[in-house]
């Protein structure tokens, strides 16, 4: 079988919503089926076929061609793996429960990975705002899973964060892993109000921008968890593992809130 | 017939029996190797016979940084029960008193893959509300809040079923201290085989047994046959010159590692030879009716 793929045609009149282009929902469609499926917003009704070459027939496998208009890539994934050449949408893998979605190029739109449980998504460029964060609204941002972006994110990443891991080789906008309660964000620098409001969860970085005075010196740290996550990362995401200190500061809060929470400084 | 030896030393044309058992594993860490093995070696004390201790257990292999999942010095260790319940308990039990309150330790799983045991799971609850989960791809990690920093451990660990226990040879020569140097040189070659422990001190029985006793409420009992002083009975084994005996027991995880362990030991004790006093070696079984594994003395020559 060879991996089904979407070229686009041209630039895409409107914003689309690709959540129907997922191994679950294609399974037992045929080419003509899959052209028919309506990915537009607008009530011109653009389907697939209307935008995109399809080829290819295995929907374990899709590739698709980027486009910073492309919405909803892989929502509810269940399974399989989706390869994005070029730009990515908003709600990219959004409630995600298994499989990978790869994105050579940048995610342009917010709330990538929110509310994911499972599975992995990695973003070659960079990504935009709540990366791993909660939509408005909702209790929890990322549930589980691995989320990486070899560049920079934007604000509010891993906001609400739950569980799982969010690995940001460049720099993290302001107020990342606001309002966490689990899960571990690892990135090279984190800006201002980081973790502001955190009860659970940990924030790692070389460096972290003016520090809420709401976190606690526990002083320095080197105890063996960093050691299993720098291993772990470094099998994840080659290269990165090097983000994780090794004899850093930590400092525990956000003390306005539960305060069980930790960023690890160094 | 002809009469088994090996370098001069009679070979018995016996079989050692041995029995089902389950086994789970930890890997214990420190940051140095005398605290890994201090840890360990106190987790698996008292861990002789499965009978009176409820685990039979021992040190598997010293592991080097590379190998340990914080890349610290650390030393697998082997437990071996009767049944999952058990061994969860042993290891409950155990490790929150010989490893969590070791400094510097860490705990981890030592049985990849199998029905999961709690290791962490109950273990965390030490931390009062103030222990961090973390989960990192299928794994989860517990940091319990302890004295001297954090105690990480390990959520689970593995179950592996059909594992054998009671493997074993004995070694009968003139006197004890030749029979002790001889069992020792055995001990030595026996324990290089992975996934197999022998449990008992310095790998060494004395006292073998016998199932069964003339006291109605013991279930086991001096295994008279092999005993020096007892020589003379009817049921004696002993020649009139055989002055000590000692056991090797050997639990594993496979009947390939027990075997190759028990044949090890075997060729260890013999090479010494007649010369140094080692006569004879034997094996313990019951009439073959308990126990499912037969190690035959004859297969490992």
């Amino acid at each position: 079988m060879a991996a089904l793929t979407f070229t686009l045609k041209a630039t895409p009149p409107e914003r689309l919503d690709l959540s129907a282009l997922v191994l679950e929902r294609l399974t037992g469609l045929d080419a003509d089926a899959i052209k028919a499926l309506v990915v537009g917003t607008s009530r011109d009704g653009l389907t697939v076929g209307d935008l995109f070459d399809v080829s290819g027939d295995d929907p374990a496998d899709i590739r698709l061609s980027g486009d910073e208009r492309l919405d909803n890539i892989g929502r509810g994934l269940k399974g399989g793996r989706i390869t994005v050449e070029g730009d990515a949408g908003i709600y990219l893998g959004r409630a995600m429960k298994a499989g990978l979605i790869a994105v050579s190029g940048s995610v342009r739109g917010p709330y990538a990975g929110t509310a994911m449980t499972g599975g992995t998504i990695r973003i070659a460029g960079d990504a935009a705002d709540a990366v791993g964060g909660a939509v408005p609204g909702a209790m929890h941002g990322q549930a589980g899973g691995l989320i990486t972006v070899a560049g920079h994110v934007g604000a509010y990443a891993g906001d609400r964060m739950r569980r799982g891991v969010l690995v940001v080789e460049g720099y993290v906008g302001d107020a990342a892993g606001a309002r966490m309660v689990g899960g571990t964000i690892l990135a090279r620098t984190l800006g201002t109000r980081a973790g502001a409001g955190m009860k659970r969860g940990t924030l790692i970085a070389k460096t972290v921008a003016d520090l809420e005075p709401t976190f606690v010196p526990t002083g320095t740290y080197a105890m063996p968890f960093l050691t299993i996550l720098r291993k772990w990362v470094e099998s994840e995401v080659p290269g990165a593992g090097a983000l994780v200190p090794s004899n850093p500061m930590r400092y525990r809060g956000d003390m306005a809130a539960l305060g069980k929470g930790e960023v690890i400084v160094g | 017939m002809p009469d088994l030896s090996l370098n001069g030393v009679r070979i018995d044309d016996t079989f050692a029996e041995a029995f089902d058992m389950a086994a789970t594993g930890v890997i214990i860490t420190a940051p140095t190797a005398k605290w890994a093995e201090i840890a360990a070696k106190t987790m698996t004390g008292f861990a002789t016979s499965v009978i009176a201790c409820g685990c039979e257990a021992g040190i598997d292999r010293v592991l080097s940084p590379e190998e340990t999942p914080d890349g610290r010095p650390g030393v697998r260790c082997l437990i071996f029960g009767f049944d999952a319940a058990g061994l969860e308990l042993q290891l409950r039990n155990r490790v929150g008193q010989c490893v969590l309150t070791s400094p510097g330790s860490a705990c981890f799983s030592g049985i990849d893959g199998g029905k999961r045991l709690k290791l962490g799971a109950t273990l965390r609850f030490f931390g009062d509300g103030h222990q961090i989960s973390k989960k990192l791809g299928p794994k989860r990690y517990w940091r319990v809040p302890v004295m001297d920093g954090e105690f990480t451990v390990e959520h689970d660990t593995g179950l592996a079923e059909s594992t054998i226990g009671g493997g074993n040879i004995l070694i009968l020569g003139k006197t004890f201290d030749q029979v002790l140097v001889a069992a020792e040189a055995a001990v030595e070659a026996a324990s290089t085989v992975d996934g197999v422990i022998l449990p008992f001190p310095g790998g060494i029985v004395r006292s073998g047994s016998k199932v069964g006793s003339k006291y109605p409420v013991l279930m086991a009992s001096t295994n008279d046959a092999f005993s020096p002083v007892l020589r003379g009975n009817a049921n004696s084994l002993l020649e009139p010159d055989t002055g000590a005996v000692l056991e090797l027991v050997m639990d594993g995880l496979d009947f390939a590692g027990v075997k190759e362990s028990m044949r090890r030991a075997l060729h260890a004790a013999c090479s010494l030879g007649p010369n140094s006093g080692i006569q004879r070696i034997s094996a313990g079984n019951y009439g073959g009716n308990l126990g499912r594994h037969h190690f035959h003395l004859r297969d490992l020559l």
